[in-house]
């Protein structure tokens, strides 16, 4: 599948700010399974200094410093992206989930990624035992990897409420399972937790979705939204995608940006503004598909539902 | 002979001879079987010649010279945070010649492979590779820091500065307990301990051959500038997360020793890349920052967003090779105590050398037969948190009843990696002085190696901290107990060798001091108009408080009314002494006002607010102008248990003698810079309101000056040049015309406006508007136009309004003019994340 995709970030600030540094994870990644055809990247003022490297998880990462007093900062980060639809492996037929927890994962340091790096506490992201308690019962003994990882995201889609009123970025997970309610981060980040709890190594997805006008509506322009899931190693296949917010494993509409341990490893836009007073903040997501011919188009399961904020 | 026969005074005996330490642990100066060790044979005949006297008179100095220097300790092992004064024993830690001479390439070895494994891991991590560490004890080290991998310091140098403490087993061998890799601190208390000791036991220090501690610095200082290569004249600065720091003391002390400008995250600013600090001047470039913030907090940006002490781009400064940041920022990681464990194997590996001292027995529970060993063991061993970032005190196995540890086996099980189990060690002991006796007390010794321009070397000497009890197992500062000088002797006669020796070497060449951050200056600015407040209050106080204590005359009484309603009208007393009260009620309401801390505007509130503003700048003042202002606070008495005025007004006469002083101290020990400049304008303002409010305060309450002007004269001290003057009892014109127009007369509204006219005209200029300069000028035509005799005159014939007018402009100018300079000069806007 082929996409155009822009994020754009909008800062307006009351009075001028003297300085503001920012870091971005916006390119999409490069993988087996997703191709960057185009990107490019546009900031206004015109930066002091932009400078593009691979960061630790081999993301691509932006430094941003403007240092002219600026009442308003934009990033736009526009690029071309083909996905190739991921064959995830038949979930009864992976590995039991403890052979996963007891083997290799803390010392194998795999070619395409350290497991290692994904199994313990970060910012974001605290085991406790209420999360492996909830997570266990997902995993009953002996039951095989991938099976347990989709019913914990049934079990998340279905006790959890969308509500993107309820919590925000530095809502501890805790807090995020005792209400029930959260938004997409949340959910990676519970999910996250809760196979962390066990033992086992998961990442934070950060990119977007496609989403599907309702039938007979036209596609608004602007109104998709960052995303985010999680990632779960399995031994002999690697790592696998789930999305808690939509009880799915990601197919061809789930376009890749970065990943690392959780959110604060790759934001999307991170900055440190000197001045400026109380900002106001829009961000503008526009995921478009291409259509080739032939189109060959997946299933699509659930549709998110429709006000979603900033992120789903 | 009677005199042999009487047995000497106990009292008299040092306790050295009988000195008994257990025979089950080492102990430094004396072994097994109770005999002096051959060096300190000489050293505790010194002791024994003190005599219990001798060392009590001694230590009195000691604590004298600690107060006086300020040394504090931040504790906040209760929670609340408390300055505590640092504890210095009286007999220092005697090492030999030749012990250290085994000790120190051992020490530099360590620094060595440590610097070695950072390389390694900021980088390629072939250790992982090659399965020399365990990928999980970086991958759950919180001190690993991801953002930092791949940044180079110049020459791979990550550790500038290297702490390792030490303790020895009952065989007489050093064994390592742990290492500070992060931001160590101790070098600058180790220094204090030696100037001190030095002082009191200075015959004992000069006969026992002891290495100077100088020549560390030195190489320290041309290992930090060989860091910038591409400068000649490197900008150093040393950071600092503020006064509130545990270890605050040693930060300002360090920074004035170094002569390197003390910078807080606000004070600096990355630009296209580059770190400058903010000074009144604009930008000035830095090279070298030498960090006392831990590394996560160092850049909101790219490590931990909720830091408000470190420097947005700091990271990516330090990644594009213009900054050079002493220890690297994620040098953290290698203080994990886990590493322990790995370190003989690295030595090997790395070096393809032993370990020289080896370290403490340690079972990391990350690998599964380190696990079960330290499962099977728990009752014999220390279970201490795997990585930094732990803050649980470590746990004693053998302390620990059955549920507890089973307890604690549950934690671990979950966690595994998050703990380790090391060998409980018998620390050695060290005779310490109680005040009464010597009693032997456990002793860790914390050593350091820096950075030289071609190698490494270490501190020849140490701080030493001994148990705040002779059975308590844990050494920490935190939980009091004390510090010892570490005298690292000499087989020969020492050279002298100061800093300031080697400060005319040629090779030194970093700019000097010059460079002041804008918010030093604007501490300045502040403590300027504090000090100068405590002093109005305290004189004002001090007029009302007289007249308490005095004889009860009729004028008195009409004065001490007259005063109290100033003080009703200046908010500094409640509405209700406006009517008539008591003696006894307003010497208690004063006596409040004097020493209660919380009552705002208070004198000793005011005490505190001027000592936190000095602690704010402590490594910019003189040594005699910190004794001042130190002892502003420590010489303050407690509230007296009785309410005369009497006991009241007598520590108010004290204190304006220490004001004066600072004033003196100000005149004519600081150099005429930028922060004398801003003092000085702060204290100016502050005067200048001060006295506008007061003289308003009393027209109001006595419009035609017939009650209140022998006090208003009294509180600006002019009664005697006023009378000298006019030869007259005072009247209210030539009084006003005294008090503000004759700028002849220091306390007066004029002298005030002459020096700010004179201090705002050598402001640096930044940029082109200057709206103080005008307003400025504006109020300084207004009071030179004004004839306050014919104003004055006028009042009485009802034309006060015009006069108070004139006054409340004056007031409101005043405040509007230090607002200005605030915006002009200091305003540091915060910086947020987003």
């Amino acid at each position: 599948m082929l996409y155009a995709l822009s994020h754009h970030t909008v800062y307006q600030y009351p009075s001028p700010a003297s300085v503001s540094h920012h870091l971005v994870h916006l390119r999409p990644r490069e993988s087996a399974r997703q191709h960057l055809l185009e990107f490019a990247l546009e900031v206004d003022p015109a930066p002091a200094a932009a400078v593009e490297r691979t960061d630790y998880f081999g993301n691509a990462t932006s430094f941003i410093a403007v240092e002219v007093p600026h009442r308003g900062l934009s990033i736009t980060a526009r690029s071309r992206v083909r996905v190739i639809a991921p064959i995830w492996p038949d979930p009864g037929a992976t590995p039991a989930w403890e052979m996963a927890r007891d083997g290799d994962s803390s010392t194998a340091l795999a070619s395409d990624g350290r497991p290692g790096e994904f199994l313990f506490d970060s910012q974001h992201v605290v085991s406790q035992p209420a999360l492996a308690d909830y997570a266990a019962e997902s995993f009953r003994p002996g039951c095989p990897l991938l099976e347990g990882v989709v019913d914990l995201n049934g079990r998340i889609f279905r006790d959890f409420t969308f509500d993107p009123r309820a919590t925000t970025i530095s809502t501890p997970v805790a807090e995020v399972f005792k209400k029930r309610r959260g938004v997409c981060q949340d959910f990676a980040h519970l999910g996250i937790s809760c196979l962390r709890s066990l033992g086992l190594a998961a990442r934070y997805v950060s990119g977007y979705l496609e989403t599907v006008p309702p039938p007979g509506k036209r596609r608004l322009v602007g109104a998709d939204a960052s995303h985010a899931w999680f990632s779960v190693w399995c031994p002999g296949h690697g790592w696998i995608d789930a999305d808690p917010t939509n009880n799915l494993l990601p197919a061809e509409r789930h376009i890749t940006v970065a990943w690392g341990r959780d959110y604060s490893d790759v934001s999307p836009v991170r900055g440190v503004v000197v001045g400026g007073g109380e900002h106001r903040l829009k961000v503008g997501v526009d995921v478009a598909r291409i259509e080739e011919p032939p189109a060959a188009i997946a299933a699509t399961q659930v549709a998110p539902s429709a006000d979603s904020g900033n992120y789903f | 002979m009677p005199l042999a026969t009487e047995p000497r005074p106990a009292l008299m005996d040092s306790g050295f001879a009988s000195y008994g330490p257990s025979a089950d642990v080492f102990d430094e100066a004396k072994d097994g079987s109770g005999l002096v060790r051959p060096h300190w044979e000489e050293f505790g005949q010194a002791i024994e010649r003190l005599g219990a006297q001798g060392l009590a008179e001694r230590r009195e100095n000691a604590w004298q010279l600690l107060r006086e220097h300020g040394v504090t300790f931040n504790v906040y092992a209760d929670g609340r945070s408390a300055e505590r004064t640092w504890e210095l024993d009286m007999l220092p830690l005697l090492i030999s010649a030749r012990e250290w001479a085994q000790l120190e390439p051992g020490l530099i070895q360590r620094t060595r492979l440590l610097n070695l494994v950072l390389a390694d891991l900021y980088g390629p991590q072939r250790l992982l590779a090659e399965g020399l560490l365990p990928p999980a004890l970086l991958h759950a080290n919180p001190g690993f820091l991801r953002a930092c991998h791949g940044v180079r310091p110049p020459h791979d140098r990550f550790l500038s500065l290297h702490a390792v403490d030490l303790t020895r087993a009952p065989d007489g061998q050093w064994w390592v307990l742990a290492d500070r890799t992060q931001a160590p601190s101790g070098v600058g208390y180790a220094l204090e301990n030696r100037t001190i000791l030095s002082r009191v036991l200075a015959d004992e220090f000069r006969e026992s051959n002891v290495q100077r501690l100088a020549s560390f610095f030195i190489a320290s200082k041309a290992g930090l500038r060989a860091m910038a290569p591409w400068t000649n004249s490197p900008q150093v600065v040393l950071m600092t997360p503020g006064p509130l720091s545990e270890t605050y003391f040693e930060h300002a002390y360090l920074a004035r020793h170094l002569g390197y400008p003390l910078v807080e995250g606000g004070d600096l600013t990355v630009r296209d890349r580059r770190v400058f600090m903010k000074t009144l001047e604009g930008l000035q470039p830095v090279d070298i920052i030498i960090r006392r913030v831990d590394d996560v907090f160092c850049d909101p940006l790219e490590l931990r967003a909720d830091s408000f002490l470190g420097v947005p781009g700091l990271v990516e400064a330090a990644r594009a090779g213009h900054v050079v940041i002493s220890n690297a920022l994620g040098s953290g990681a290698v203080e994990a105590p886990a590493l322990l464990a790995f370190l003989p194997a690295l030595a090997r590996h790395l070096l393809g050398e032993e370990l020289r001292i080896p370290n403490v027995a340690t079972w990391w529970c990350g690998q599964p037969h380190e696990r079960a060993y330290a499962l099977a063991n728990l009752h014999s061993l220390v279970i201490k948190h795997g990585f930094v970032g732990g803050s649980a005190d470590p746990l004693f196995g053998a302390a620990l009843a059955g549920a507890d540890l089973a307890e604690v086996a549950a934690r671990i099980r979950a966690e595994p990696h998050m703990f380790l189990g090391q060998e409980r060690v018998a620390l050695s002991t060290a005779p310490v002085w109680t005040g009464d006796h010597l009693e032997p007390r456990p002793l860790i010794l914390r050593c350091f190696v820096c950075a030289t321009s071609d190698g490494y070397a270490v501190m020849p000497g140490g701080l030493t901290r001994v148990s705040a009890a002779p059975d308590s197992p844990v050494v920490s500062s935190k939980y009091g107990g004390g510090s010892k000088d570490t005298w690292v002797l000499s087989d020969g006669p020492v050279e002298e060798l100061t800093l300031t020796a080697g400060a005319a070497l040629p090779e030194r060449l970093e700019r000097s001091n010059a460079q002041v951050p804008s918010r030093v200056i604007e501490t300045f600015f502040w403590l300027g108009r504090y000090a100068e407040r405590l002093e109005s209050t305290t004189r004002l106080l001090r007029t009302a408080l007289a007249r308490l204590a005095g004889e009860g005359t009729a004028i008195e009484e009409a004065e001490l009314v007259a005063i109290t309603r100033t003080l009703v009208g200046l908010q500094s007393l409640p509405e209700k002494f406006w009517k008539r009260a008591s003696h006894r009620e307003i010497t208690a309401e004063l006596r409040d006002l004097v020493f209660n801390a919380e009552r705002a505007g208070g004198v000793r509130a005011l005490i505190r607010r001027v000592s936190y503003l000095t602690a704010g700048v402590r490594d910019r003042l003189s040594g005699d102008t910190w004794r001042i202002l130190n002892h502003l606070q420590t010489e303050f008495p407690a509230a007296p248990g009785h309410s005369t005025a009497g006991a009241v007004v007598s520590p108010l006469h004290r204190l304006i003698f220490q004001l004066a002083a600072l004033t003196g101290m100000e005149m004519e020990n600081m150099t005429r810079g930028q922060a004398w400049r801003f003092l000085e304008i702060g204290r100016r303002i502050e005067r200048a309101s001060n006295l506008l409010a007061t003289i308003r305060a009393v027209l109001a309450v006595d419009p035609d000056g017939a009650v209140a002007l022998t006090p208003l004269l009294e509180y600006t001290d002019s009664t005697m040049s006023y009378r000298r003057r006019y030869f007259a009892r005072p009247e209210l014109p030539t009084t006003l015309d005294f008090l503000l127009a004759q700028d002849s007369n220091p306390r007066a509204l004029a002298f005030q406006f002459k020096s700010l006219r004179r201090h705002l005209g050598d402001l640096p200029a930044l940029g082109e508007a200057h709206p103080e300069q005008w307003h400025f000028a504006e109020m300084d035509a207004l009071l030179a136009g004004s004839d306050f005799q014919r104003l004055a005159m006028a009042a009485r014939e009802s034309e006060g309004r015009r006069l108070d007018d004139l006054l409340q402009e004056l007031l409101a100018g005043c405040r509007l003019l230090s607002d200005q300079l605030t915006a002009h000069y200091f305003t540091h806007v915060l910086a947020q994340a987003s």
